[in-house]
């Protein structure tokens, strides 16, 4: 109940057909069914690395909201992400990820991404997200001068 | 004296062999991505649309879709580098290029993005730059911004791996 109002309050992650299968404790697993429109390479059918992107992001993201000490809300400092094979067409990409510390500003995630077979990971990712009020995070005006 | 081609036949040589590459890849569709030509130099626009949103409450585009569309312009401008040469030499017809004999992009190795700032509600810009290109590795540095040109959302830096040019 509590997974399905998670995807639906961020546009993007519904659109792309996101999941939430678990969440709590600085831990949560999001996942995405394969797609043909999120495909990068015609010729193999393999999902775009930006879609695995969006999918990290979304479960760090998660990870760490439900981290102790964390606002309910956070943004993306950096992340980076690793490909280390290309995800079977077909088949969904289940991302896990681990809010493994966090202090007053600031909250670390790792991320780990697999499609069926699960022994060999399909990309990993690592970044900082902001875990305090974040007050210049907001979108600023000056922009609109 | 061989008289030069005239402009409108090597712009639409480039710009046909430019829309050939990008329409190839349907992610890149998906989100909307399009591609503007200056010469060799290219300008990513993402169009905002609702659908590109992270953040309803601000709002604020994805992170993921930043991500994205980053990756997608350091993709598409390593791609373009690698075939100018051969659209400019008209070894490559670009009416030949389709989804199945479009020459292979090069693979994401790894790919860090800064966000600098929340990505507004508007279109979004972005330009790649080639840092360093091999014969096997790539390594491409991204800037992207909004209303101003200074004033970047975000940049990135990524490594790819670059296909086999023997097919």
């Amino acid at each position: 109940m509590i997974a399905r109002q998670f995807i639906e309050a961020i546009p993007h992650s519904r659109e792309l057909g996101m999941q939430l299968d678990e969440i709590g404790g600085g831990y949560a697993v999001v996942s995405m069914p394969w797609d043909a429109r999120f495909v990068g390479d015609p010729k193999t059918g393999v999902i775009h690395g930006g879609a695995v992107s969006a999918l990290m992001d979304t479960c760090c993201g998660a990870a760490v909201i439900s981290a102790e000490k964390t606002p309910g809300v956070t943004a993306t400092l950096d992340l980076r992400i690793d490909y280390m094979r290309p995800a079977t067409p077909g088949q969904r990409i289940v991302a896990r990820a681990t809010c493994y510390h966090v202090t007053r500003s600031v909250a670390f995630v790792r991320a780990v991404a697999h499609d069926d077979d699960a022994e060999t990971p399909v990309a990993s990712a690592a970044g900082a997200f902001t875990a305090g009020a974040g007050e210049d995070r907001r979108p600023s005006t000056e922009a609109l001068s | 004296m061989k008289r030069p081609e005239p402009v409108q036949v090597i712009k639409q040589r480039r710009d046909t062999a430019l829309a050939r590459l990008v329409s190839g890849v349907p992610y890149i569709a998906w989100l909307g991505i399009e591609f503007e030509r200056k010469g060799d130099e290219l300008t990513a626009t993402l169009p905002f649309t609702d659908k590109l949103v992270g953040n309803p409450m601000l709002p604020a585009i994805h992170g993921g879709v930043t991500a994205a569309f980053l990756e997608s312009t350091a993709t598409m401008e390593l791609a373009w580098q690698m075939l100018w040469a051969e659209v400019e030499s008209k070894q490559l017809d670009p009416e030949q290029i389709t989804a199945e004999t479009m020459p292979r992009l090069p693979k994401t190795i790894d790919f860090t993005v800064d966000y600098l700032r929340a990505g507004l509600p508007r279109d979004a810009y972005a330009r790649a730059r080639v840092v360093r290109s091999g014969r096997r590795y790539a390594s491409v540095q991204v800037e992207a911004w909004q209303d101003n040109r200074d004033k970047l959302f975000a940049a990135a830096t990524g490594h790819f791996l670059m296909p086999a040019r023997d097919d």
